[in-house]
């Protein structure tokens, strides 16, 4: 009986101590969520998203062409790097047990950790250099670079958790392989490469230093690959960096605009996704 | 139909080669197809890797004439005027505030995964992960806004004072309260990775099949020991591979870091001293860097911070198949 | 599929449709970008088919896309080096205004006096204590409270640390030998912030702290700033009358690569620079170079009036003429521009 008792009680300490961390995650992140609501409410507009930005002490100006920017940067990112890293990341679950696996698996590993500002400095020097140009095209390369590695990797372990029973199903009733991989397997996988894709696509929408050197600004539209794009978060630096306080509550609020945006587009992704998924359970 | 071996059968426990083992020439143009497309883009991930090792050591290859690897990582003088460049207060800054954020970030954001996944009711789930990813938006910059403005004074006072007061005995927690340093870094940078961690064992978790946990349960076992027996075990390389990758974003953080270490070119034993770190650096000099040497000191700390990277990366593995053949043993 | 098709269609249609005028790419300093912005958006207002694009990524960033050709035009506050010119022949230097580093603190003092010696000293880490002997000899007759210093510099490379220590080497020996000036130097001690608003706010936030920073951050954030004693013996305010007073006081040499911290003149303030615009002597772009070279010579004349709200030193008189004269030798496809019509 008294095993018993000390088992009940592990499991309730466990059970608190496994909500208590819940708690500490959160503080935080709440926390700083707070800070950006609360310093980028008050400057949220219509205009904000819709304007050009203007000089420091003009009234107005908006990150229109940020937001715009930001979208076609993290478009061409994914239109790069998510057929090689999820197909990085198949390749190494269905035949990734060979040296040639094991090299890229350690190499996406070690590919995660790059700075993103080393990222850029390489994107800068293999295309800004050559092409005598800032581009949107370099920046999306380069937070291509940043994205696969971390797709891959996650996309290899979701894949390797499909059940096996199921692909030896699906092979048994005579699909062939590659099929099986494609619409029984991954299919099944895809709740979590969504995930594992809206994650990549939310640190590539954060970042700053890759584009610095890559796609530069703009305080213009632009919808050309070949001429420097404006990117929120080349912009949020711009302001924050600056001495004068409208600027620095400009970058609040951009901020904001860029989390807000985020969260959108992981509503509309998981919604979108709800009813064309099995679940693997 | 082809004919799989009985090894293939019994491999580990969601490690299996989900492949067979048996002849690899796929029999269809199909298969063909798609084994050449997957193992290019695999492919493009070391072409990836290859050109930017290059890179850096094309541009570092002036370091190389007037000092030597060893000096290098050894030394300690970091001075661009007289071109005088040693790496060691920037590894061991690196070093410290990653173990910092590993050490801190992985048992919240494994017990906030099991939390969600095994304790919660079923619904709470995909809301809390919704906001956790959305976090993993929050640009660099900010946090380390929220650092400066939030932590830094937190830390100022009372944590570090109370730190000192309780464990004052460890060469960690001596020295004035300033705020930023070394402890401020590894705080912003646990909080950086928990949403990549949290997340991805969330869904690795997700996918453990329902009859081990029932297994479990039918063998008498209480919900923290099907946790621990059948669900864990089954995710256990999946959890590994997401904490890689939460010490990968760690090592190779930039902005945050760089607003609240102190950007201190000396090494301290106590976290609350300033620091330094290797991307921190390169992101501080590099726009302003003029001159084949300093850039190349600069390209050599980022390929430093690669070593730092594949040392840390293999000694992970190392431990977790050290620990692995003895659990399925 | 089909309908991800059509989209990829139509925006691959837009840039044919939109009707571009000349942008214009440029990139360098931080430290005038607030200026050069509103700059772009007033001369736009005057030549709507113009428009400027310009992102701060560092003094030497922008020398570096020069070098490369990446841009149209670069920007920095330190001038180039004899070997960066050699990387880059052919590029002119156009000072377009003045900027001031302030020395600012954190210590219940209200109008902090220094010296030559006792700045260098204190940066070096000699002087530890605000009510040590030599500070108070500085500012006889105020009660210096009994505080630890704590240095701030920069972190990160800039033209304001270049234009710092640049002074402190001048006016110290032993500064020179130990530290030497540049944008990125080996700091004994003290902690580093990033950027100006790091510097700012690591001073804020920490008692005793004592850090350099660009006028326009001062003033915005209303930190005290410390009097310092020029070369004349004056206790020198910084402000952007007495930033422009540096400059009156310095020969100018034909490429306007001069440093004048520590310049002569009653009034002037002793840690002073200027900032530059890079262009080619020969612009190779036929619509580019005329806009370049118009919007250069709108920006030392009819520009300078906006510099001085935003906490910027205009050029004085006698600069703005001899940038003039530069501007006027400035060719674009080898032929010189005609500038009569825009002034």
């Amino acid at each position: 009986m008294m095993r018993l008792h000390l088992r009940n009680a592990v499991n309730v300490a466990a059970t608190i101590a496994c909500g208590a961390t819940v708690l500490i995650a959160m503080a935080p992140l709440a926390s700083v969520l707070w800070l950006v609501v609360s310093r980028g409410a008050a400057g949220l507009s219509l205009d904000f998203f819709t304007h050009l930005p203007t000089p420091v002490g003009e009234p107005g100006g908006g990150v229109g062409n940020a937001i715009a920017g930001t979208a076609y940067l993290v478009g061409l990112a994914c239109l790069f790097g998510l057929p090689v890293g999820i197909g990085a990341g198949v390749y190494l679950a269905e035949r990734g047990d060979g040296r040639l696996g094991h090299a890229i698996r350690f190499t996406a590993e070690v590919l995660s950790g790059v700075p993103s500002i080393v990222i850029g400095i390489v994107a800068y020097g293999l295309l800004v250099v050559p092409m005598r140009r800032f581009s949107a095209l370099a920046g999306g390369i380069a937070l291509a670079i940043l994205m696969v590695p971390m797709l891959a990797r996650t996309t290899e372990e979701l894949v390797r958790l499909v059940p096996r029973s199921l692909r030896e199903a699906s092979l048994a009733l005579g699909v062939h392989e590659w099929k099986t991989s494609l619409s029984v397997v991954l299919r099944t996988a895809l709740g979590g490469i969504v995930t594992a894709v809206l994650l990549a696509i939310s640190r590539a929408a954060g970042e700053t230093a890759p584009l610095l050197f890559t796609a530069l600004n703009n305080q213009y539209w632009n919808a050309k690959p070949d001429q420097p794009t404006a990117s929120l978060t080349v912009q949020i630096y711009n302001y924050a960096i600056s001495p004068y306080e409208d600027w620095h509550q400009k970058a609040w609020t951009a901020a904001l605009v860029l989390l807000l945006l985020v969260g959108s587009l992981n509503l509309a992704a998981r919604l979108f996704t709800r009813g064309r998924l099995r679940d693997a359970r | 139909m082809r004919l799989e071996r009985t090894a293939d059968v019994t491999g580990p426990v969601g490690r299996a080669p989900v492949a067979p083992a048996g002849p690899l020439l796929p029999a269809n143009r199909g298969d063909r197809l798609f084994a050449v497309g997957l193992t290019i883009f695999a492919g493009i991930v070391l072409l990836i890797a290859g050109l930017i090792v290059l890179m850096l050591l094309r541009v570092a290859h002036p370091l190389s004439a007037s000092t030597s690897i060893a000096k290098f990582i050894t030394g300690t003088d970091w001075d661009p005027v007289q071109l005088s460049f040693g790496a060691l207060p920037f590894i061991y800054g690196t070093v410290v505030t990653s173990i910092v954020a590993i050490v801190l970030a992985v048992p919240v954001s494994v017990g906030l995964a099991v939390f969600l996944v095994e304790i919660a009711p079923a619904r709470v789930q995909p809301i809390v992960s919704f906001l956790i990813e959305t976090l993993a938006a929050i640009p660099s910059v900010v946090y380390g806004l929220w650092g400066l403005f939030v932590l830094v004074p937190l830390l100022r006072s009372p944590v570090e004072p109370f730190l000192r007061q309780v464990f004052g005995f460890l060469p960690l927690f001596r020295g004035p309260a300033i705020g930023v340093g070394y402890l401020a870094a590894g705080l912003i940078l646990a909080i950086m990775i928990l949403p990549t961690i949290a997340s991805v064992t969330i869904e690795v978790l997700k996918t453990v099949p329902p009859p081990l946990r029932e297994g479990a349960y039918g063998l008498g076992a209480t919900r923290w020991e099907a946790i621990r027996m059948a669900v864990l075990p089954y995710a256990r390389n999946g959890i590994v591979g997401a904490v890689l990758l939460g010490l990968g974003r760690a090592l190779g953080e930039t902005m945050a870091v760089t607003m609240v270490i102190g950007n201190s070119h000396e090494i301290h034993a106590s976290l609350f001293a300033p620091g330094y770190s290797l991307p921190a650096i390169i992101a501080n000099e590099f726009a302003e860097a003029t001159g084949p040497l300093y850039v190349g000191a600069l390209a050599g700390l980022a390929l430093v911070l690669f070593g730092i990277t594949i040392v840390l990366n293999a000694v992970a593995r190392l431990l977790v198949h050290g620990v692995g053949s003895r659990a399925s043993a | 599929m089909k309908k991800i098709l059509a989209i990829l269609a139509a925006l691959a249609a837009v840039p044919a449709l939109a009707q571009s005028p000349v942008l214009i790419n440029g990139a360098g300093a931080t430290f005038p970008y607030p200026l050069y912005s509103k700059w772009f958006a007033e001369f736009n207002k005057l030549h709507p088919d113009i428009r400027f694009n310009y992102q701060a990524i560092g003094s030497g960033g922008g020398i570096q896309q020069v070098t490369n050709k990446t841009v149209d035009f670069g920007a920095t506050d330190a001038p180039m080096k004899e070997e960066q010119l050699a990387a880059a022949p052919g590029t002119v230097h156009i000072p377009t205004v003045l900027g001031a580093v302030v020395v600012t603190y954190n210590a219940p003092v209200q109008e902090l006096r220094l010296t030559p010696e006792v700045l260098s000293a204190i940066f070096l880490g000699k002087i530890t204590k605000w009510n040590d002997p030599a500070l108070a000899a500085a500012n006889p007759g105020v009660k210096l409270p009994d505080m630890e210093i704590v240095s701030v510099h920069r972190s990160d490379g800039s033209g304001t640390s270049a234009i710092f220590t640049n002074y402190l080497s001048k006016v110290s020996p032993e500064f020179e030998k130990e530290v030497g000036s540049g944008t990125s130097v080996k700091w004994p001690g003290g902690l580093g912030g990033k950027g100006n608003d790091g510097v700012t706010g690591l001073v804020k936030q920490t008692p005793g702290a004592i850090g350099y920073v660009e006028l326009a951050y001062a003033n915005q954030n209303k930190l005290p700033v410390a009097l310092l004693k020029n070369r004349e013996g004056h206790f020198v305010k910084p402000t952007t009358e007495t930033t422009s007073n540096a400059a009156a006081g310095v020969q100018m040499p034909e490429d306007f690569r001069v440093s004048i911290t520590n310049a002569a003149g009653k009034d002037s303030y002793p840690i002073a620079g200027f900032t530059y615009l890079l262009v080619p002597s020969d612009i190779q772009d036929q619509v580019k170079g005329k806009a370049l070279v118009e919007f250069l010579w709108w920006a030392v004349h009819d520009g300078q009036a906006f510099a001085a709200p935003l906490d910027y030193a205009p050029l004085p008189k006698s600069v703005v003429e001899k940038v003039a004269a530069r501007i006027n030798t400035l060719k674009v496809q080898g032929k010189p521009v005609a500038l009569g019509t825009h002034r």
